[in-house]
């Protein structure tokens, strides 16, 4: 029997991010004992990267605003697969959550009068995003972790999950290892939540850490639970194309919310010719209307370089793909233009993007107070992922809860910015309430030592190997290459299907990685165990992108271009079957109950 | 800015080793325009040397992941341009000193974790308003919005002589933990009186502004200036008033 550090806990928290910290602080109030695993150092997760702001219906910027304003723009974002539950709930609570942060110490950037400011942002009608500059993240998570670091939580630092563990149809808690020394760890859990974020890193382009390895979605898989929506991953518009070395790397959507525009390379703004009916009515009928509408003039309807993501990852493809490209690949986006309209417009600018200004000042010599900026689509968020209860956030395994992007239903097929942040502390603060009354309802779970030794026999296999294996990172770099290529933003099923052999064969290469060296912070070990997790979250991507043979919102497919209304009732739901074969079949989504049904209508 | 030549090579003398000690070893790699230090260290880490420890994460001068010290300097790797760098002499990189050695380019920074436990934490004011939300002007948030940029690289902390040079991590918390008191000293909305802690029990006394810390902070934070100097005054104010000492002495 290997050897193993065992730490028991009421409650697991698997992930650091928002919503991880955001569950451990709940559950940690309730009384229950809490552990908190994470991949990297604390206050480190993909959680800082995030940019624009968090959405949420407090009106400070515009009074017309309200929770069913807020909910209607999030479904029709979603094209109405939507979990519409957890739409209601999102919208309902965003508000008292942020406003639990400033009491926890965050500082968000102010309006005249004092409160909390907002912007505007792609697909919200009004200006619904608090934020800090640019680096709204960084101020959520570093509330969450100082707050949390009082509230008696434990956190393992640097650590790894390799397998959720099962006693008799309910979650018995998790096995891994810590980086730093390799050491293997038992954590024994009544409840688990995942909060390990996204699956980014099986593609080539993203803007996406390492971290986002998929492993929360493969864990719940491997152990029974449900993934749903799993087809619809997101392609920010605007990621760097160039220098190479950082391409992919976010640019905020706030530069557009701040009057930024995209033009190709004939100097025009192509998202003028291309506005779907679904947003005719909101959109700016010319670029004097839609600058009026980024300087908060209320009567003003938003410029067209705001619509949902999905739509303007699609223009700038296209516009690439026609030729008319910035010289590396990309188009162009211009917010040095403003200078027109504001006196001391470098200063403004610095002053509400400067991660931006730095970002490109420092990795690409631009002055984005001067010259435009290239940009292109980056793999950016995974909308699908484990399903689960709107309400509890539990999913279909008992005991396994999930917050953030690894859980799915809020955002169904297109998720608006903005929204993600919310999602963290709604969802995060309703899965650590639920997990820790599920601890306390439940008895301890017993340990079977069969299911530990499996993960350790599994984990040790690369240095059995050696050096003579494969090289895990050729692998990670080939399915980076063709999950680009043959699932990216335009898919067609015979690429689909040529995905789904390469995808076969480079299982049958991951089961062959070696690595040579020892166990202590062997980043190639690390590489060579998280590839089983890249394989699988990219097998349910391609099967489900495969089953919905129509394009509606994230996922465009060019053999159906046209949003088919018959799959406009169903989700498509993976779990794996009987003899470890990958099932994906069609849900039926619920019909909306009446009083969200008239809000929709309403808001039409 | 000027592309490189195709078949442009350079070599990078990075450190190998644990805390049983170790020796720099040499790796010659392509490099093409526009690459930072990290990517070199991820290509010598595909192709050569598989078991090379490096820390990161957002690749995106956000997380401070990445701290090393390139060419004796503390700085992100993911923020070094190699066109910053003379290529014709090696890119010496090395982990930061100030900390124990875990491998290769990775340090054990677990203390800046327990010492941030040691501060006591921010408590609110009551809320200004019924529905219990406060007022602040922008203005002042301006100030504090400065320290908060800080992404806990821990490079201020490397450069410190206090810990660098005499090792007094159980004494004294350091630049960045002196930025994290003074973000909570000036916070707007915040109660708690940390003046005392700093003078006893954080030595804030043993800081006496050299300024490294600041010139090799990649959020351009004014540490010294703008946190340390003003919590100095404050600790002045509270326990050196003059007057008081003369009457003391009456």
């Amino acid at each position: 029997m290997a050897e193993y550090q065992t730490y028991p806990y009421d409650v697991l928290v698997i992930g650091a991010g928002g919503a991880g910290l955001r569950a451990a602080i709940e559950a940690a109030a309730s009384g229950v004992k809490v552990g908190v695993v994470c991949k990297s150092l604390l206050g480190k997760a993909h959680t800082v990267m995030a940019e624009g702001g968090v959405a949420a219906a407090l009106a400070n910027v515009d009074d017309r605003d309200n929770w069913r304003v807020h909910f209607s723009d999030t479904m029709r974002g979603g094209q109405y697969l939507n979990n519409w539950r957890m739409a209601e709930l999102h919208a309902k609570e965003a508000p008292a959550r942020v406003r639990e942060l400033e009491a926890w110490g965050a500082l968000f950037d102010r309006t005249q009068d004092g409160r909390i400011l907002q912007r505007n942002f792609g697909g919200h009608r009004y200006p619904r995003l608090a934020h800090v500059g640019d680096r709204t993240g960084l101020e959520m998570i570093r509330t969450l972790q100082d707050h949390g670091i009082h509230t008696g939580m434990e956190v393992h630092m640097e650590c790894t999950v390799l397998s959720l563990l099962i006693d008799d149809g309910r979650i018995a808690g998790a096995f891994g290892y810590d980086r730093e020394k390799g050491h293997f760890i038992h954590w024994p859990a009544k409840a688990v939540v995942l909060a390990t974020g996204g699956i980014g890193r099986a593609f080539k382009i993203t803007s996406n850490s390492w971290e986002y390895t998929g492993d929360g979605h493969a864990l719940a898989y491997q152990a029974g639970a449900e993934l749903v929506d799993m087809e619809f991953v997101q392609f920010h518009p605007t990621g760097m194309v160039w220098p190479i070395s950082v391409r992919g790397i976010l640019v905020t959507e706030g530069v557009r919310g701040e009057g930024g525009v995209l033009r190709n390379s004939e100097g025009k703004r192509f998202m003028f010719d291309d506005i779907p009916d679904l947003y005719k009515a909101q959109t700016a009928d010319s670029e004097e209307e839609g600058w009026r509408y980024t300087q908060g003039d209320k009567n003003a309807r938003r410029p067209p370089e705001l619509l949902t993501r999905d739509h303007v990852a699609r223009c700038i493809n296209r516009e690439v793909k026609a030729g008319r490209g910035s010289p590396h690949g990309g188009v162009f986006l211009d917010i040095a233009w403003i200078k027109q309209h504001i006196p001391n417009s470098a200063e403004h600018i610095k002053r509400k993007l400067p991660s931006m200004y730095h970002q490109f000042k420092q990795l690409a010599e631009i002055d984005i107070t001067k010259e435009p900026m290239e940009v292109g689509p980056t793999t950016h968020y995974m909308m699908g992922g484990v399903r689960v209860d709107g309400d509890t956030q539990m999913s279909t395994l008992p005991g396994l809860f999930a917050a953030g992007e690894v859980g799915a239903g809020l955002h169904g097929a297109n998720r608006l910015g903005g929204n993600s942040l919310s999602d963290l502390i709604v969802f995060g603060k309703r899965a650590g309430e639920y997990a820790a009354i599920f601890a306390k309802q439940h008895p301890e779970p017993a340990t079977d030592p069969n299911q530990i030794q499996a993960s350790v026999d599994a984990a040790l296999a690369p240095f059995t190997r050696g050096a003579e294996g494969e090289n895990p990172y050729q692998i990670q770099y080939e399915l980076q290459d063709k999950m680009q290529a043959l699932v990216g933003i335009v898919r067609v099923e015979s690429e689909m299907a040529e995905a789904l052999e390469v995808i076969g064969r480079l299982r049958e290469r991951a089961d062959r990685a070696g690595v040579a060296g020892h166990r202590q912070y062997n980043n190639g070990w690390h590489t060579a165990l998280d590839l089983g997790n890249m394989l699988t979250v990219s097998e349910a991507i391609t099967r489900a992108a495969l089953l919905r043979k129509e394009s509606r919102g994230a996922q465009f497919r060019d053999d159906f271009p046209n949003k088919d209304p018959e799959w406009g009732k169903f989700n498509n739901v993976i779990r794996r079957g009987p003899d470890g074969e990958m099932i994906v079949e069609q849900m039926p989504i619920p019909p909306l109950p009446p009083e969200l049904k008239a809000v929709i209508e309403e808001m039409k | 800015m000027p592309d490189l030549p195709q078949s442009a090579q350079a070599l990078f003398r990075i450190w190998r080793g644990d805390s049983n000690g170790g020796a720099f070893q040499d790796y010659k790699t392509p490099i093409d325009s526009g690459m930072v230090v990290l990517d070199a260290v991820h290509r010598i880490q595909a192709e050569q040397a598989p078991d090379l420890a490096v820390r990161w994460n957002c690749k995106a001068g956000k997380c401070g992941s990445c701290s090393a010290e390139i060419n004796g300097m503390p700085r992100l790797m993911c923020m070094t341009r190699l066109s910053e760098l003379n290529l014709d002499m090696p890119v010496l990189i090395e982990p930061m000193h100030a900390f124990p050695s875990i491998r290769d380019l990775v340090t054990d920074v677990s203390w800046n974790f327990r010492v941030k436990k040691t501060i006591k934490r921010f408590q609110p004011r009551l809320p200004d308003e019924p529905d219990g939300t406060w007022r602040m002007q922008q203005v002042d948030v301006d100030r504090v919005q400065e320290f908060r940029k800080c992404i806990e690289c821990f490079l201020c902390q490397d450069v410190c002589h206090v810990l660098r040079e005499h090792h007094k991590h159980e004494e004294f918390i350091g630049p960045r933990f002196l930025v994290y008191a003074a973000a909570l000293e000036m916070h707007p909305l915040d109660t708690v009186d940390r003046v005392p802690d700093l003078k006893k029990k954080h030595n804030i006394g043993y800081c006496n502004i050299t300024t490294c810390c600041r010139q090799v902070c990649p959020e351009s934070i004014t540490i010294t200036e703008n946190a340390i100097i003003p919590l100095k005054e404050r600790v002045v104010d509270a326990f050196f008033d003059p007057l008081k000492k003369f009457f003391h002495i009456l």
